[in-house]
């Protein structure tokens, strides 16, 4: 078909990919229209992160959203979601910031939190974004750490299962 | 920063679906009995010391959340695992997936609205 046209491209209804690289890792990958220096932007600006990082379909909304992009500086991020009880608060430090091309920051809401690596590449104009996170340990990933509501330990309880299930089959 | 999965709870709430399911010792121990290999519900109320009604009630949960399929033969109903379980880990990644995408078009909107303004200030003067 020639509506694939490289060798490892998605199909055009979805731009992004998502690979479980390892236990440990995933990788989301996306490429935007425009220059690395304005998508770089749209992630360093605290005032434009937060109209595109809680997408409108999920009915949250950001009570704040603090960045000090730089090598050592904090971010905290604060939702609101009308069937939260309180609000949410994501928060971790930057431990690398090179403009335009790579953003480094921790997770640190929860203790099995990710790294998470962003990198931006440009070519013809346009940008191809990539997200790497890695996670302490594949229990991490599963649960994705910030579940702050009960949530997992019923993942991992249910990893668990799936693991034993699994062995028997 | 990203928890995806905390915002998936809201998204996706059929999912719950399934974190309910399990959270009951009984269904587990239902799970793992058909892990090893698929039974009657019978069979399985016998196995738990309960009545039909009641096994069929947690069979019941199990169904709906996609854990556990049935099927009757005669006028036994056979359990076996779902298929969606198996299929977990591709469903786990489809809905990472989702999140991504719908927060980058939110992105390509603001990249787009950025190289207009770019554009603009360019031709008024350049910084």
């Amino acid at each position: 078909m020639d509506a694939r046209t490289e060798s490892d491209s998605t199909p055009t209804s979805s731009r992004t990919s998502v690979e479980r690289k390892s236990e440990r890792e995933i990788i989301v990958r996306r490429t935007f229209g425009g220059p690395a220096r304005l998508v770089f932007e749209a992630w360093t600006k605290p005032e434009l992160l937060k109209r595109w990082w809680v997408p409108k379909s999920m009915g949250m909304s950001f009570l704040a959203c603090e960045a000090d992009v730089r090598a050592g500086g904090k971010y905290r991020f604060e939702f609101l979601h009308p069937s939260a009880p309180t609000p949410v608060a994501f928060f971790g430090k930057y431990l690398e910031v090179v403009p335009h091309s790579r953003l480094v920051w921790t997770n640190e809401e929860s203790n099995d939190g990710a790294v998470t690596t962003v990198t931006f590449e440009e070519k013809n104009g346009k940008t191809l974004l990539v997200v790497h996170e890695v996670y302490p340990s594949k229990e991490a990933l599963d649960a994705n750490g910030g579940m702050e509501n009960g949530m997992p330990e019923t993942f991992s309880q249910l990893d668990e299962l799936l693991v034993d299930l699994r062995s028997r089959v | 920063m990203l928890k995806l999965n905390y915002m998936v709870q809201y998204m996706n709430a059929s999912f719950d679906a399934s974190f309910a399911a399990i959270s009951d010792a009984t269904r587990r121990g239902v799970l793992e009995q058909l892990g090893r290999a698929d039974a009657s519900i019978s069979a399985l109320a016998e196995k738990f010391r309960m009545t039909l009604t009641g096994m069929k009630k947690h069979v019941a949960v199990l169904e709906q959340a996609g854990l556990v399929a049935t099927e009757k033969i005669g006028r036994v109903r056979t359990c076996r695992l779902g298929l969606r379980r198996l299929e977990e880990e591709a469903a786990w990644i489809e809905r990472y997936r989702e999140i991504w995408d719908a927060r980058f078009d939110e992105l390509d909107r603001v990249v787009e609205e950025l190289k207009r303004q770019e554009k603009t200030d360019g031709r008024k003067n350049r910084k």
